[in-house]
């Protein structure tokens, strides 16, 4: 099962995933018909900051979902075929349970109906092999869609190197600065 | 922003803004963040539409590109360059402004005439115009004809302020570097000519065009501050208080916000006219106090009270006290509007490309000037009336000093030490150290630092190592609100050394007390008036401007306009510190340039620290290094 993993150092706050997150959730799916459209297309994704950092927070659809727990309705569930935690929109009745139980504020409010509003992961995007909106929008690619283990194995390696790199003797670089972390260390003196 | 480490009036003043339900600036700060990480490091493109195109900044390697090929240092350095364009094309704007004020007024189609014979007849000698035999206004028509010519000359020579303005070593290293700016309009052309789709994409190139864009602004500056003082008088040093609490519950409270003295001045004038008018309609008299940089203007030339720095221009409407804020050009906040109409406020605009939707609009233009003055000052009377009895706030805060160090002043005070050689106090005393340095502070009050008290904690940083901080713009406003304009702060703030100097120049002066630690000079146009007492200062010794042991610093900056006036003092070879960083880090190679290499170029480099000790120790290092150089 693919999930949405960010890469914190990464993120530059552009909001490219907020933007793309409302076009895709719009009636149009353009750009320039969505901004149009009444009621306006809202977001599921919220760049937010942190620190010095700045973070892309959105529901990460957990294996063990409260807000499925919490549900009085049932209207909260998990999709079949993709995985991802969705509302039924009929069967919400706007009591919030789930935000209050979600750890992440990753559930808003629907401006037009007033029920629950969340991350469904693009379901028509994914049905044709596409990446999330946000995913594909991320210009510094801090959002990733991949396999837990890919990116659990990815890691190992890093970490594995960096122990042989020790062991060997030879010299650990720190990761060379980018302009970012100028940045970021001007700001968070 | 934490609302807690605010100055106390800017607290009240927010506190009611929120108790009062009414947005401001600080909460859309707050509303806007985080920011994105492309716009700050300046690698975001927007000027073609093949794009928008972002490099990204985890791809050091260089590979990022846009669709054209640009890569960051070229994104960077053209988007850099527009930056200065924005800031030149106020301040030439701002000056051509008034040349055609004083040349309708010389030609008897405004209301305007010589204030200053003297400042009239030293700015023709300066330009190289006979004034022997001559009637003033005939000088002054020649003087409007050397300054419209720096506006449309084609023959390449250097443009009249830059000869008349700039100090022969610097003219001769912008020779030999290909900076020499001859007409102010064809730079800007240049500059969005060579920026646009498919032209200029070396970024060293660009870099050096941003100098020149900086040198174009010097002119704006230079020109914009002497025919104003032509017109209005040159500046004397005078008592003046500052803050919110210059606001009068029971007078009719009219704000002037903006930059340009031809129409403040004409408030002025018609606020006394008006004041039994005021008085007739209940109120105590006409209280026109000064927001921004034509604050500045008015209370160096005549004392008027300075209301709020930028950031105040909201929060000063929150009292509910102000009956008009009347605007120009320049720094105006749309959001201002919202506020007004939560209370009588009216805002009103008066330049045909400064409208604000909500805002009433009364077109000002020299020839009219007196009846639009006339209206504006009535539009205030009327809205107090309508305002009387209502509930009103005013954080009763204000601090008082001394304003109005024009160079003029400046060598009068020193005149009285050393008649025949003023600057020489001021240099044995540079010479011996107990002047360390000087440090001038310019630019805005930036809400994404303004809670740091960055320019109150590195002036008074600076002071205790007996550095001389001078100053202009709203970094002026900031400064007269701590107290730090005052006789007083000397004994509080200033080092030994800088203490017995300013106490000595102080008794020459006259004064019961010393002179205070930081220097009014005036406006943001007014940095000319920096440059122009440095400048003396280096031909008294014979030295670059580079090799004094001087800096400037924005320390919050917030507008295009401070980026030119940077550029400007970068290529007349000053080190500059400015915090926020500019959007330039996206770019090794600007980054390269402005802090390291143009050393080597004109002297000048770019410094960036937001912390406020660091960077006044920053500073100290620098003014070390080049006292050491100097061996003093």
């Amino acid at each position: 099962m693919k999930e949405i993993f960010v890469d914190i150092e990464r993120c530059t706050a552009c909001k490219a995933c907020e933007i793309a997150c409302a076009v895709e959730h719009s009636a149009t799916k353009t750009l320039f018909g969505a901004v149009f459209e009444s009621p306006a297309p809202q977001k599921r994704v919220h760049v937010e900051p942190a620190l010095v950092y700045s973070y892309p927070v959105r529901c990460l659809h957990c294996t063990d979902a409260p807000c499925i727990a919490a549900c009085p309705n049932g209207a909260m569930t998990r999709d079949s075929v993709t995985g991802s935690v969705i509302v039924d929109e009929d069967r919400c009745q706007g009591c919030f349970m789930c935000a209050m139980v979600c750890q992440f504020g990753a559930i808003s409010v629907s401006a037009q109906t007033r029920t629950a509003l969340k991350c469904d992961r693009c379901p028509d995007r994914l049905a044709v092999g596409l990446p999330p909106a946000c995913v594909e929008a991320c210009p510094t690619r801090a959002l990733v869609f991949g396999e837990e283990e890919d990116l659990a194995s990815e890691k190992r390696l890093s970490a594995a190197a960096r122990v042989a790199q020790a062991v060997s003797g030879a010299a650990v670089h720190p990761s060379s600065a980018t302009p970012l972390d100028t940045l970021r260390s001007l700001r968070g003196y | 922003m934490t609302r807690e480490t605010m100055d106390v009036a800017t607290e009240a003043l927010y506190e009611r803004a929120c108790d009062c339900g009414i947005e401001t600036g600080l909460d859309r700060l707050e509303a806007q963040q985080p920011q994105c990480g492309f716009g700050q490091l300046g690698t975001c493109c927007r000027i073609c539409y093949m794009g928008p195109c972002r490099i990204d900044p985890f791809a050091t390697d260089g590979s990022s590109r846009g669709v054209c090929g640009a890569d960051a240092n070229v994104i960077v350095t053209r988007n850099l360059l527009r930056e200065a364009t924005g800031g030149a094309a106020s301040h030439v704007g701002h000056a051509r402004h008034v040349a055609l004020t004083l040349r309708d007024a010389m030609n008897g189609r405004a209301p305007y005439a010589i204030v200053d014979r003297a400042k009239l007849l030293s700015v023709a000698t300066g330009l190289g115009i006979a004034v022997e035999g001559k009637a003033d206004t005939d000088i002054a028509k020649e003087v409007v004809d050397k300054a419209l010519e720096d506006y449309g000359r084609q023959d390449g020579e250097p443009a009249n302020w830059v000869a008349f303005r700039t100090p022969p070593k610097e003219l001769e290293m912008w020779k030999e570097l290909g900076l020499v700016v001859s007409n102010v309009h064809n730079e800007i052309e240049e500059a969005m000519h060579r920026t646009s789709g498919g032209n200029d994409a070396d970024p060293v190139n660009l870099l050096l065009g941003t100098l020149r864009m900086g040198i174009a602004d010097g002119v704006g500056l230079a020109m914009a501050t002497d025919l104003q003082d032509i017109m209005f008088g040159t500046p004397q040093v005078r008592g003046i208080e500052a803050n919110v609490g210059v606001l009068d519950a029971n007078k009719v409270n009219l704000a002037m916000h903006g930059h340009n003295p031809v129409l403040s001045e004409k408030i002025v004038e018609w606020s006394i006219r008006l004041d039994d008018e005021a008085r007739a309609a209940g109120a105590e008299g006409m209280n026109v106090v000064g927001v921004c940089c034509t604050g500045n203007e008015l209370t160096m030339r005549h004392g008027v009270p300075m209301a709020g720095h930028n950031l105040q221009s909201e929060l000063l409407l929150v009292t509910g006290a102000v009956d008009a804020m009347a605007v120009d050009v320049q720094c105006i906040w749309p959001g201002t509007v919202k506020v007004a109409e939560c209370f009588d406020t009216k805002i009103i605009t008066t330049e045909a490309n400064v409208k604000i939707p909500g805002a009433m609009h009364i077109p000002f233009e020299a020839a009219n000037a007196d009846e639009a003055a006339e209206k504006i000052v009535r539009t205030a009377i009327e809205a107090f009336v309508a305002r009387k009895g209502k509930e009103v706030s005013i954080p009763q805060v204000k601090a008082s000093g001394l304003a109005g160090f024009s160079v003029e002043a400046i060598v009068d005070v020193l005149a009285k030490v050393d008649p025949d050689n003023p600057l020489k106090p001021v240099i044995d005393n540079i010479v011996a150290g107990n002047i360390y340095g000087v440090v001038a502070f310019a630019g805005c009050p930036n809400p994404k630092i303004r809670a740091s008290e960055m320019t109150e904690i590195m002036a008074k940083e600076l002071l205790a190592n007996n550095v001389l901080v001078v100053t202009t713009g709203c970094t002026a406003h900031i400064l007269a609100q701590a107290g730090l304009m005052s006789p007083e702060a000397t004994e509080k703030y200033a080092g030994d050394g800088l203490k017995a100097v300013l106490t000595a120049l102080g008794g020459a002066a006259g004064l019961d007390g010393p002179l205070p630690p930081v220097w009014h000079m005036g406006s943001c146009v007014d940095n000319s008036r920096i440059v122009n007492l440095l400048a003396a200062l280096a031909g008294t010794l014979g030295v670059k401007l580079s090799q004094l042991p001087v800096a400037g610093s924005a320390p919050e900056l917030v507008q295009e306009k401070a980026v030119s006036i940077g550029s400007w003092l970068l290529a007349l070879g000053l080190t500059v510190h400015t915090a926020p960083v500019l959007h330039v880090l996206g770019s090794p190679v600007a980054t390269k340039v402005l802090t390291e290499d143009l050393v080597g170029i004109t002297g000048g480099r770019a410094y960036v620290e937001y912390d406020p000790k660091k960077a006044a120790a920053g500073l100290l290092a620098d003014i070390a290094t080049k006292r050491a150089a100097l061996g003093i």
